[in-house]
């Protein structure tokens, strides 16, 4: 856990809970931790897990059933001005206003915030986001990896000290990843906080200092992402073929296409596991062995959180 | 209102950039009403003994296209922004309920006035109304587009839909402008109908609005003047509580 400092939390969720259909649907389950200033925080879970509803309720786009959230010190309902002011959010869907350019857009947003004269950081937004040459062209003309840049950078536009990535990575180009990943790091460097989600779990074990999984709208895992994978003692087998595995094996595997990973707790479990791949006789190209990594965790926590 | 200015500056600027579709299409519409109606019933219709039918006509077609292009835009605006989504940008803001309610209406208050100066600057070439109180003529504008931009809000964050907003303008403003006496005095009416009439907000509108220009109406423009007062107030504390409470905009 970061060191505790007199700053109140970054973000802090507090017993959160989201019900609809009159409770019958629990979307969030009674959260609660908290974000400290200048953290890189990891949420993830699968889908319907409750991420993007959890998101919302701190953004002010839903409002929880029951529970406090707070950015920066500020209750989002009771201040929410001051709270949404703390608060840069990139939204999962692609969603732009047609009538407008590009460098309208930004001004437009910042205007909402009360910045004027904001134009500097707008081109230096535009310059980290490689959008310089775009400044002037209309949203409807730009292809979607450039409407994501846009978005990232109308949410950075009123330089908020806390920022909230709703999987902003999604569906777009390498280029793209390493350019956002770039400049978001060095906002974090420079004591932004922030809250990302995303599928992409080589990212989040890039990136985040600590991870929260959460599952069924409940936190099953929170801690450190180096706490969380030396958590895992598992070894990891991946391998190439094209037969067919024995069931035992299959079982516990992960395919994706020819590639198979195979989880062993141990050595013994290696020498195990390859001794009957040759006692079948199949076939296997390009073995490696090496430690689980943040997916082979994630995988196991939500087994473990189904049982 | 740094927030409210700039989404006001937005709201004028987004029909701004589609002007021709916004004003100069409306402006078209109201010369072909004053056309059709002004040339075939010139000479059968007589409302003022002072004043001819398209004179008479003029201003109810100037005030009608206020009406109706104030509703349209606070209600397109925001239908727009929540089918595409997009209005998540305005969520995320601190902006505050009156915030919105004031840039809302506000723009809607723009457009009906540069519609409206349009229609007036086009029809009065062919017949000039003349100006009795230009008083009267500046409240009723602004107070009428003011109460149609309202219910636009109101309209736009209600419908989840384009063809219920569409349901919203063709069963409800529609029939409301147009039983109004845009087109005719409530005199001409069987007594029931004047008093239905008098029962419609939009018939005050245009009324205290034609009085401005020629120094006679139907009723009171005091009265007139109450009436779409107390009809403004009502829904906008109707808009700025469904704003608080993010009524369809906020889960």
């Amino acid at each position: 856990m970061p060191s505790p400092t007199s700053s109140p939390p970054a973000i802090s969720f507090e017993n959160v809970r989201k019900t609809y259909r009159g409770g019958q649907l629990k979307a969030l389950d009674g959260v609660t931790f908290d974000i400290q200033p200048g953290e890189f925080f990891g949420l993830l879970g699968p889908n319907g897990a409750g991420k993007t509803t959890l998101i919302s309720v701190l953004a002010g786009l839903a409002r929880a059933t029951e529970g406090r959230v707070r950015v920066m010190g500020h209750d989002v309902v009771d201040d929410y001005a001051a709270a949404r002011k703390a608060l840069g959010v990139v939204p999962q869907e692609l969603v732009f206003d047609p009538f407008f350019s590009v460098r309208e857009t930004l001004r437009i947003q910042s205007g909402y915030f009360g910045v004027k004269n904001n134009d500097a950081w707008i081109d230096e937004l535009l310059h980290n986001l490689g959008l310089t040459d775009k400044a002037h062209a209309n949203m409807r003309q730009l292809s979607g990896g450039m409407k994501r840049r846009v978005l990232v950078a109308q949410a950075l536009v009123h330089r908020p000290p806390v920022i909230v990535l709703d999987e902003p990575t999604a569906g777009v180009d390498v280029e793209l990843r390493q350019t956002l990943w770039q400049f978001i790091a060095r906002l974090n460097r420079e004591g932004h906080t922030v809250l990302l989600t995303t599928h992409y779990l080589e990212e989040a074990e890039a990136l985040c200092q600590r991870i929260a999984m959460l599952k069924a709208g409940r936190i099953v895992a929170l801690d450190r992402t180096s706490q969380l994978l030396a958590g895992t003692h598992s070894t990891m087998l991946r391998f190439k073929t094209d037969a067919v595995l024995p069931a035992d094996i299959a079982a516990r595997a992960r395919v994706t296409g020819r590639i198979v990973q195979v989880t062993a707790h141990d050595a013994h479990e290696v020498e195990t596991t390859l001794a009957e791949l040759r006692k079948v006789g199949c076939p296997i190209e390009d073995l490696e062995i090496g430690r689980a990594d943040l997916e082979d965790v994630f995988l196991e926590i939500m087994q473990g959180a189904e049982q | 209102m740094n927030g409210a200015s700039t989404l006001f500056y937005k709201e004028v600027l987004r029909f701004w950039k589609v002007a021709f579709q916004t004003v100069a299409a409306p402006v078209l519409t109201a010369v072909m009403y004053l056309l059709v109606f002004g040339h075939t019933l010139e000479d059968h219709v007589k409302v003022y003994d002072t004043v001819g039918y398209t004179q008479f006509l003029i201003p109810g077609l100037v005030m009608m296209s206020v009406l109706q292009n104030a509703f349209a835009n606070s209600s397109s605006s925001l239908i727009q922004s929540k089918i595409t989504g997009n209005l998540v940008f305005l969520l995320l803001t601190p902006l505050s309920p009156a915030a919105w309610f004031v840039a809302y209406v506000g723009a809607a208050v723009v457009r009906g006035l540069a519609v409206g100066t349009g229609v007036l600057l086009v029809t009065a070439w062919f017949a000039p109304p003349g100006l009795d109180n230009l008083l009267w003529v500046l409240v009723f504008t602004v107070l009428g587009a003011g109460l149609m931009g309202t219910l636009g809000l109101i309209a736009g964050l209600w419908a989840e839909k384009f063809d219920q907003l569409a349901a919203f303008q063709n069963f409800i403003i529609m029939p409301m402008t147009f039983l109004s006496g845009v087109f005719y005095s409530v005199h001409s009416l069987p007594g029931v109908w004047q008093a239905i009439s008098h029962l419609n907000p939009f018939f005050f509108m245009i009324d205290g609005f034609r009085r401005g220009f020629f120094g006679v109406s139907d009723v009171s423009p005091w009265l007139s003047l109450g009436v779409v007062g107390v009809s403004f107030a009502v829904t906008a504390g109707l808009a700025l509580s469904l704003l608080k409470r993010g009524y369809k905009i906020r889960s």
